[in-house]
């Protein structure tokens, strides 16, 4: 955080009452790979574009979605480096909670504590904005229903801190063309399996390139399984779903 | 003398058919003098949890007074009631914090889970915890109580059978101990509410 040097926001307001590194952040957001999330009736699906600088990149060593707790998972559109900064952050405050409280710590709370941080990180002493946009997907348990249900959440959290609760979602390039898109597809009664057909439409919409099972990533939990756990598809699941839809 | 038994304490929880009872004395010493009969040591934290807290009056105190904030915290957080279980655990948290100063209480936690099974939880004063099914006791005459309990307890008792079988076990515990009794009172919780009952025993 800020040295004694800098005990100055660089965050500040402009005559039009606009924080101006905010609306700065959003654009290197907005420049970002597409992601995508899709909230179902019985899970979440998010997906990213990975596509890389170079066809010698390593793709496997490179991890876009990555998991948070045992029932939720990220992805982002922005500045790689940032986004892992967010990762290991609410990794740790995930565990904190979990020795605390000896139970997951809930998507909801989840989100609040990474849009904490990223607003933390618009009012404090010598840091910048995060210049990511995080899309976090998972499942809450329903604590009303005493079978164990769970609920599915899609939240995207800005470099603001401002958070929203979605039903699909883009955000990242071409994320005006991408949300539309999802707008005409997405259903109340959406399952899981539809769901990650609509994400893999979508993404292939702004798609430079010939979109496969190596330049994309796709995360989902599922409420039908026993232990709803937060998994990437393999590049072969990834396949069967992209076989599938031509 | 233990400062564990400077004020004295004895109480109970027992598990019956979707139903929990917690029972608790009302004394409160000063070491052998008694100051007052109407010592709260039983807290509910919500509709279907209760804590009891036995050992250090000032403990007794500051742990339920931070126990309800933590509570409180949690439920405007979260826009949810802490089960039982969740709560069990953080107060075993909040004690182990404080392991090489610590708080002088042994808690019990007696509850309903959300589908109204009985949940019950007893822990040391570092936050040791253990989840027994049947009975807890606590405070300064635990062997008395255990020996009662054991006697006593039957699985699947309804409300009013294990009113009666927690009342006695508790009444016939604190008479062999000077530390506790002067008064009792036992809350039975079930899903559609919680029964406060005050006993009458011996005052000596």
């Amino acid at each position: 955080m800020g040295d004694s040097a800098y005990s100055f926001s660089l965050t500040t307001f402009s005559r039009t009452g606009k924080l101006l590194q905010i609306e700065y952040a959003l654009n290197a957001v907005a420049n970002g790979r597409t992601s995508l999330g899709i909230a179902a009736t019985n899970g979440v699906v998010i997906a990213t574009d990975k596509k890389l600088a170079s066809a010698l990149v390593d793709t496997k060593e490179v991890s876009k979605i990555e998991g948070i707790t045992q029932q939720s998972g990220f992805v982002y559109s922005g500045l790689g480096p940032d986004y892992r900064v967010l990762v290991r952050k609410s990794r740790k405050d995930a565990q904190k909670y979990g020795r605390l409280y000896g139970e997951e710590q809930p998507v909801t709370q989840l989100t609040k504590y990474a849009a904490s941080v990223m607003q933390e990180y618009t009012q404090s002493g010598g840091v910048r904005p995060f210049g990511v946009s995080l899309l976090i997907a998972g499942v809450d348990v329903d604590e009303e229903n005493a079978d164990k249900k769970y609920t599915p959440r899609l939240y995207q959290v800005d470099p603001s801190g401002a958070y929203f609760g979605w039903k699909a979602t883009a955000i990242g390039r071409n994320y005006v063309h991408a949300k539309n898109f999802l707008e005409k597809r997405y259903q109340e009664d959406m399952e899981l399996e539809d769901a990650v057909h609509t994400a893999l439409l979508t993404l292939r919409e702004g798609f430079e390139g010939e979109m496969t099972c190596n330049n994309i990533e796709v995360g989902i939990v599922c409420t039908d399984d026993d232990e709803p756990s937060f998994k990437l598809l393999s590049p072969e699941q990834i396949q069967d779903y992209l076989d599938e839809a031509n | 003398m233990s400062i564990l038994e400077y004020n004295g304490a004895a109480m109970i929880a027992m598990a019956g058919d979707e139903c929990i009872a917690i029972a608790a004395d009302r004394r409160l010493g000063v070491q052998y003098q008694t100051v007052s009969c109407e010592f709260q040591k039983l807290f509910q934290i919500n509709d279907k949890t209760f804590v009891g807290l036995a050992g250090l009056a000032t403990d007794v105190q500051t742990v339920a007074q931070t126990l309800k904030f933590r509570n409180d915290l949690y439920e405007l957080r979260e826009d949810r009631k802490m089960t039982p279980k969740v709560f069990s655990s953080q107060l075993s948290a909040l004690l182990y914090e404080k392991r090489f100063g610590p708080f002088f209480v042994e808690p019990i936690v007696a509850g309903l889970d959300a589908s109204n099974k009985p949940y019950l939880s007893g822990m040391d004063l570092i936050g040791a915890p253990c989840f027994p099914d049947d009975y807890v006791v606590s405070g300064t005459c635990t062997a008395n109580l255990h020996g009662m309990c054991e006697t006593l307890y039957r699985p699947g008792l309804g409300p009013d059978e294990l009113f009666e079988t927690i009342s006695q076990a508790l009444l016939a515990g604190v008479d062999r101990d000077a530390l506790s009794g002067w008064g009792a009172i036992v809350h039975v919780i079930t899903k559609d509410g919680v029964t406060t009952r005050e006993l009458k025993g011996r005052m000596d």
